[in-house]
């Protein structure tokens, strides 16, 4: 087995006086899947260019299995596999003819080309459109397709870019799936703007805003850097006078009342879920719903990306 | 369950083999639409309007093709940018550019890939006047070896404009703007032998410059071919006006990829 690993040192990417990539370093190695965060205009989107070798960087490099992307892009690119953002095709051929195209580009030839091209449908479920122009598509169909024309070498990398936008909540669950069931021996990084999905498919995730790599932590870590993380919030009546019982406490460093749920959030190192239990029972409180929160990821998102404007 | 348990790893594909795929993709394109039968069509039918009313081919009684091939630079001129005009900018358009040029294939070899298709496909209309050349040969005796020289040379020059117009259509996403600077590129090109682009230099410009300028004139360089006279000088010329396009296409496009 050879190594699967992708190595970037000191990728950066300049257009004019705006630095869009600013000194990205990192490792990612076999079984990560990477998810990459970032608000609009962060730099994913370029540092995917420049990692599939569409963009050459303004100075830095990265290698992809020891091929380094700028001298030798072609055995780089020939491990990886890309979904463009948009899922770009040519939308005049057939799914059938465009993905034969791809795999003659990915070096299979004679009885190969169909073999391969057949086996990349059955895995996306395009068998039933494989004589459609791909331009007569639905949005969803496209993007399978575009995730057909990535994974149809069985690459060890997958890069893929945004690969669940657009898509209804069914499609997107397909699509997660399909990548939870490819990600044990191989590298995916995926670009996203939804946060549930790092939560759902990564076990890595990596927070950039203006081009600088901000957070490397895994979707656990992350979540746990929000203030709601262990917090204990219940659906009580009276929320005012049980606020106030158990913001005496010592476990408890504040109570908030928000829309008609009390949130208790924890002193340091406290665990307050069967601390508020037991006064629940000792008070008889009439609790409709109570949940321990494991923290929010939308908030710490916020919190690391503007929090770096607002300094 | 992967698609490597049933196949063999995939090789590195020779240049001949990456840019022989992407003539094959082109061309499945170019007919999977009505375009490239409207093409046909109209270059088939101006190519004959020029030759039998504007040339007046029967009216001469002489047994040649100089009128077929005499307005070929013309014709070129509007048709040959409407092929090379979305040879980059649709790719560039719809974002299939970052898909071709991620593939393990060299920008040149891509570069190269789309030129041979399009003027395979252009060569193609202009097998499809044999016709006219069976017309010739059924009326008189002409000189086929002649009219074989004609042919190679209109073909010839359209690789020139198109070259020309494949790079053009590298610097922009807009189709339109595209055609319209091709032919303008290919006007100058066709007539810089002529009095009206040589006035533009004569009043200043040393003896030198002005020789290199009437030299790269495609109409004073097709007129000898057309007539039969194959100039080794005259091949290379038109050669290396396309290979010079199709490097500047390749560099045009390894500066500017992402726009």
């Amino acid at each position: 087995m050879n190594e699967v690993r992708i190595t970037a040192q000191g990728l950066t990417k300049r257009y004019g006086f705006l630095t869009a990539v600013d000194d990205l370093n990192f490792t990612i190695e076999s079984g990560e899947v990477l998810g990459f965060l970032g608000p609009n205009g962060a730099g994913k989107s370029t540092t995917m260019k420049m990692l599939t070798g569409f963009l050459a960087p303004t100075s830095g490099t990265a290698s992809i299995n020891g091929h380094d992307i700028v001298s030798d892009s072609l055995s780089a690119r020939r491990c990886m596999g890309y979904l463009p953002e948009g899922a770009p095709a040519y939308g005049e051929m057939t799914v059938l003819q465009f993905l034969e195209f791809i795999a003659r580009a990915r070096g299979f030839s004679g009885q190969e080309v169909g073999r391969a091209a057949s086996a990349a449908m059955e895995r996306l479920n395009l068998e039933q459109v494989a004589a459609q122009a791909i331009d007569t598509l639905s949005k969803g169909f496209k993007r399978r397709v575009g995730l057909a024309q990535a994974i149809l070498h069985d690459p060890e990398i997958l890069i893929l870019d945004e690969p669940t936008d657009g898509l209804d909540p069914n499609q997107k669950h397909e699509v997660r799936s399909l990548i939870r069931e490819m990600s044990a021996d191989k590298i995916i990084v995926i670009s996203t703007h939804v946060l549930e999905e790092v939560h759902a498919l990564c076990n890595r995730a990596m927070i950039i805003a203006d081009g600088r790599l901000l957070v490397d932590d895994s979707p656990q870590g992350l979540l746990s850097r929000s203030r709601y993380h262990n917090a204990v919030t219940m659906l009580v009546e009276n929320a005012e006078k049980i606020a106030s019982t158990l913001s005496e406490m010592p476990e408890a460093r504040k109570v908030e009342i928000r829309e008609g749920e009390l949130t208790v959030f924890p002193a340091k190192d406290a665990s307050l879920f069967a601390v508020i239990s037991d006064r629940i029972r000792e008070h008889q409180w009439d609790v409709k719903e109570l949940r321990l929160e494991a923290g929010r990821m939308d908030e710490v998102f916020r919190q690391i990306t503007s929090g770096e404007v607002r300094k | 369950m992967s698609p490597s348990d049933t196949l063999t790893p995939p090789r590195q594909n020779s240049a001949v083999q990456a840019i022989l795929n992407v003539v094959r993709r082109e061309l499945t394109g170019y007919f999977s639409t009505p375009v490239a039968w409207v093409f046909i069509v109209i270059f088939l039918v101006m190519a004959g309007v020029f030759t039998f009313y504007i040339g007046a081919f029967y009216e001469r009684g002489l047994a040649d093709l100089a009128p077929f091939f005499q307005f070929h630079a013309w014709l070129y001129l509007f048709l040959v940018p409407a092929v090379s005009m979305r040879l980059w900018a649709e790719e560039r358009r719809s974002g299939s550019i970052e898909l071709l040029l991620t593939l393990p294939l060299t920008t040149w070899q891509a570069v190269v890939g789309k030129f041979l298709a399009a003027w395979f496909f252009i060569g193609l209309a202009l097998a499809l006047t044999f016709p006219t050349w069976v017309t010739v040969n059924y009326l008189g005796d002409p000189d086929n070896g002649a009219i074989f020289a004609g042919y190679l040379g209109s073909w010839l020059m359209a690789g020139g404009f198109l070259a020309i117009g494949s790079c053009i259509s590298a610097t922009t996403r807009n189709q339109v703007v595209a055609f319209i600077l091709s032919v303008v590129v290919c006007f100058g090109f066709l007539l810089s032998g002529l009095p009206m682009i040589m006035n533009l230099f004569s009043g200043w410009a040393p003896q030198g410059l002005l020789d290199l300028v009437a030299e790269f004139s495609f109409l004073s360089r097709f007129a000898s071919i057309s007539k039969g006279v194959l100039d080794l000088r005259d091949l290379v010329y038109f050669g290396l006006v396309t290979v010079f396009w199709l490097m500047a296409n390749t560099i045009v496009l390894e500066l500017r990829k992402a726009d």
